[in-house]
């Protein structure tokens, strides 16, 4: 062996290709000794095939959360190669044929977040936007130039040529190197798109809002916060002079606003024919925020008192949103309704489907898909018309979700859902509301819009999840894009890739900004193809992994059943462990063995299965469940992994101790514990992150210093059971816990709701559904769920 | 009387081929982007049930006149179309789905399923065809 080590330069190993073994999977320490001389890469995909026993490895999770696995490219490509918080694969090694791809058993699809904030984006401002003739691809940093005048399109191999325009490259000011440009050193630009990419002028931002104002409504009190959120944040809603604004109230009639620029206060039309609604006026409904600004003021500080005396219990939510429908048609735009319960009057009323009993039931859920296609009909009016519905549930009671939430979903809209909201009784729910709201309002915004995904030859999308609509093949519709949403596509491999190294993919975002610009964002992944199962597996991304399969669950659970979702789950893992059995040449019969990449996912699985969303058992309201299950398909990643497997941290003993030093403040890193109670001690106080809520679970027999310098109580039982934030106190000890709870939020868009849970609150139960290594009257332990996969694999 | 039943099976049998033909055309419309999923799937759900109810009056034809074997041939066609209507879940507009069509394989799926349709067709025509010939010769 020492010989090979030292004549590393004889092997006939090359540092980015793919490794020429013959055999499926060479053994650990034959791997670790041929390559141990040649370099990072090969050390790392060792490192991600070191097999676990996780039978035996209790402690599986990294002290802090994992970054995405880098792909096995040159450090050139890597440097260029699209973020991974944007664009996402699940498997960083495409396997090669479709026949290797099931041989892994894992599934092949990409999770975008196309619109996230960015803070660098180069913005291209040339005329041409160079495209490829054949398949019209953007110019990407993994095209190859032939020469300086032709480039050779990296999805499609078609040779094209370099207009001349494109040779001149305005930041060096040089010419003749078209490789230098910005759209070839960027993998994420963004080009100012020409009138050809424009069906009609681009519109103006259209605001309408379109508000319960029955009896129910003016109880929960959400008319104030949200009229009050909106007076603060008229001035930051995106825009430009042309921005336009609406108000449409209803009950069982609905309410239209004149708020003509020359009126003295608003004036009210009601139109009561609910089966046939019109628009009372033409102009002046929708009118422009510059101008009517101060009837727009007038109308919000006065609507919450219009109504306080209101008797109307029914809702007429089809017809009002008919009307809003007709309103926008003409330019399109954003509407965003906000209802209190279920619709009960006029076109797409609902009828109330659950049935309490069965909310812990352990066999089928149903009522997991929507009642009537009304509203999906309405979605996709909307979206042909461009105008995107979002939908804010604040209900204590069934409110049919799985209906309602489909006219958000097909029009690209999102879903906000507060139960049991009241702005007196659950100040939590009002505070998240406001947060959320202050978000909402002020996020950027695209019009307009669509994006196509395309990929290299030989890979094809064949499923989407998200809330779009897919107008053909490959093109989704979206009315609105807003930053906070991701959505995932899975892929087959039709052709075989052997004659290419490199797989790209390529996203493609055109909307028009709420400035009126029309815009076009690109983004481009490069991964490398593989012939290797062992490389497959070495390569996989358990969280989007994991989140694919979150997306594919849900679907089998809505198209089929619940328990069919569930059971496909768990043959995903079985199937998987097995597979990478039957190829390794090191058979250990007891153990379950995993490789070091994959050796989180039955954890991820036994989470998922554990989620509202999917869990049975426990007693699960259907609204909620509904709501879960929308979240699961429309978040981005790094939401939906800290929903499915939140983060603990012990925080009342954080030392400085690695801790990080930035702008003056010392952030303490506590590790990351894993989700079960022994790892909770009652002398402790503990930080759940679920991504949108918070929980600080203090122990009975907490340190005092601790309640007394960062809660500001002087013991245990003076702690009050609905604290919803940490106050600002001068000690040490507080300002540390608050520079890390500030550093966990820091690139968060929707802040979470913080609750401090004591150990015999009602909270408590809530805090203690996320420990999901824990066994539960329903549900498997981790160590049982490993047992119970064992077993399966060994049928 | 055996030549009306068989003559008015041939035509109906005729029209039931167009419509296949019809639906493999808009399919693959569909697939080539030449038009777009709501368009083509409110095409689609149009005939859904005329094509049921042709099917289902070829089958009652052929039970009425008391030719079994052909009787049998049409009967699994007839109840997959009842099943497949029946099938539709509540929330989706039809059998064609426009939010549906292009997820999991179903566009591929359809025009496989109007593909074996056509070609059942054409078979059934031959034989009525085949039939009445002889049921007119026999007159």
């Amino acid at each position: 062996m020492r010989t090979v080590l030292n004549h590393t330069c004889l092997l006939p190993v090359h540092l980015n290709a793919r490794s020429p073994y013959s055999q499926p999977f060479p053994s650990l320490s034959e791997l670790s000794s041929a390559l141990g001389g040649l370099g990072g890469v090969s050390e790392l995909e060792a490192e991600t095939l070191r097999p676990v026993n996780l039978l035996q490895e209790r402690n599986i999770l990294p002290p802090k959360r994992a970054p995405p696995p880098e792909p096995n490219l040159s450090n050139d490509l890597r440097k260029v190669n699209c973020s991974p918080d944007t664009f996402r694969c699940t498997l960083t090694n495409i396997p090669q044929t479709q026949a290797l791809l099931n041989k892994a058993r894992l599934p092949l699809g990409l999770l975008l977040h196309p619109f996230r904030d960015l803070t660098q984006l180069p913005v291209i401002t040339s005329n041409t936007i160079v495209r490829c003739r054949s398949c019209r691809t953007y110019i990407n940093p993994f095209v190859s130039f032939l020469d300086q005048r032709r480039w050779k399109c990296n999805l499609c191999y078609r040779v094209n040529d370099v207009p001349d325009e494109f040779m001149y490259n305005p930041v060096t000011r040089s010419y003749g190197e078209p490789h230098k440009r910005p759209e070839v050193q960027n993998s994420t630009v963004e080009f100012i798109a020409s009138s050809d990419y424009m069906l009609r002028p681009p519109q103006p931002a259209v605001y309408l809002f379109l508000l319960d104002v029955s009896h129910n409504a003016v109880e929960s009190g959400y008319l104030n916060v949200f009229c009050q959120s909106l007076l603060d944040n008229l001035e930051k809603l995106p825009g430009d002079t042309r921005t336009h604004i609406g108000f449409v109230t209803f009950d069982s009639t609905v309410h239209f606003y004149n708020l003509q620029e020359g009126l003295s206060q608003p004036q009210m039309l009601v139109v009561s024919d609910i089966d046939d609604v019109f628009i009372p006026t033409h102009d002046s409904l929708l009118v422009n925020l510059k101008e009517s600004k101060e009837l727009v003021k007038d109308l919000l500080n006065a609507l919450p008192g219009m109504f306080t005396h209101t008797r109307e219990t029914q809702s007429a939510l089809g017809p009002a949103l008919q009307a809003a429908y007709k309103l926008m048609s003409p330019t399109g735009g954003r509407v965003t309704v906000f209802q209190t319960q279920l619709p009960t009057l006029g076109a797409g009323l609902l009828q109330s489907r659950e049935d309490p009993n069965l909310r812990s039931s352990t066999k089928n859920v149903l009522h997991l898909g929507p009642a009537t296609d009304f509203y999906k009909k309405l979605a996709l009016d909307c979206s042909g018309q461009q105008i995107g519905v979002d939908l804010f549930l604040l209900s204590s009671q069934y409110s049919d979700l799985a209906s309602l939430a489909c006219v958000s979903k097909y029009s690209a809209g999102s879903v906000f859902y507060y139960p049991s909201f009241h702005h007196i009784h659950n100040t939590a729910q009002k505070q998240k509301f406001q947060k959320d709201l202050q978000r909402y309002l002020t996020r950027k915004i695209g019009f307009e819009a669509v994006m196509r995904i395309r990929c290299t030859k030989g890979l094809s999308i064949h499923t989407f999840h998200g809330n779009f609509f897919v107008r053909s093949t490959d093109l989704l519709s979206l009315a609105n894009v807003n930053p906070d949403s991701g959505f995932a596509v899975q892929m087959s491999i039709e052709e075989s890739l052997a004659d290419t190294s490199l797989a790209c993919f390529q996203a493609a975002l055109l909307y028009t900004s709420s400035k009126g610009k029309r815009r076009i964002r690109v983004h481009t992944l490069c991964l490398p193809v593989v012939s290797q199962l062992s490389e497959v597996f070495a390569g996989a991304d358990i969280q989007a992994i994991s989140c694919l399969l979150a997306n594919m669950a849900i679907d089998r659970s809505i198209s089929s059943s619940l328990s069919d979702a569930r059971d496909a789950l768990v043959n995903a893992v079985v199937d998987c462990l097995t597979a990478y059995r039957a190829n390794g040449s090191n058979i250990q019969p007891s153990g379950l063995i995993a490789p070091a990449a994959l050796r989180l996912f039955p954890l991820y699985v036994l989470a998922l299965l554990k989620q509202k969303a999917l869990r049975t058992g426990t007693s699960t309201r259907l609204d909620e469940r509904v709501f879960s299950m929308c979240e699961l398909k429309s978040q981005p990643l790094q939401q939906i992994m800290r929903m499915v497997h939140p983060d603990l941290y012990r925080i009342d003993n954080m030392t400085e101790q690695a801790a990080l030093h930035l702008n003056d403040s010392v952030i303490p890193q506590p590790p990351l514990l894993q989700l079960t109670a022994e790892k909770l001690t009652r002398e402790g106080a503990f930080l759940l992150d679920c991504g949108s809520v918070m929980y600080l679970w203090v122990g009975k027999c907490c340190n005092e210093t601790f309640i007394r310098d960062v809660l500001g109580f002087q013991n245990y039982a003076s702690l009050p059971s609905n604290m919803t934030e940490i106050p600002e106190l001068q000690t040490t000890y507080s300002e540390r816990t608050r520079a890390f709870i500030s550093w966990l939020l820091e690139s968060r868009t929707f802040l979470p709701a913080f609750h401090v849970v004591k150990d015999d609150a009602s909270t408590k139960t809530s805090f203690f559904q996320h420990l999901v290594e824990d066994r539960t009257e329903s549900a498997f332990s981790y160590y049982e769920f490993l047992l119970h996969i064992q077993q399966q694999m060994s049928k | 009387m055996e030549a009306a039943v068989f003559i008015s099976s041939l035509v109906d049998c005729c029209a039931l081929i167009f419509l296949s033909v019809y639906l493999i055309i808009t399919l693959s419309d569909l697939e080539c982007d030449y038009i777009n999923a709501r368009a083509c799937c409110s095409k689609l759900n149009k005939w859904v049930i005329p094509e049921m109810i042709a099917q289902a009056l070829a089958t009652v034809l052929m039970l009425v006149s008391m030719h079994w074997f052909v009787f049998l041939l049409n009967l699994p066609v007839a109840s997959w179309n009842v099943y497949r209507y029946v099938k539709v879940p509540m929330g989706n507009m039809g059998v064609y789905d426009p939010t549906e069509i292009h997820n999991r394989g179903q566009l591929k799926s359809h025009m496989k399923e109007a593909m074996i349709k056509l070609g059942f067709h054409l078979l059934c025509f031959f034989i009525y065809l085949y039939s009445m010939i002889l049921a007119l010769i026999n007159d």
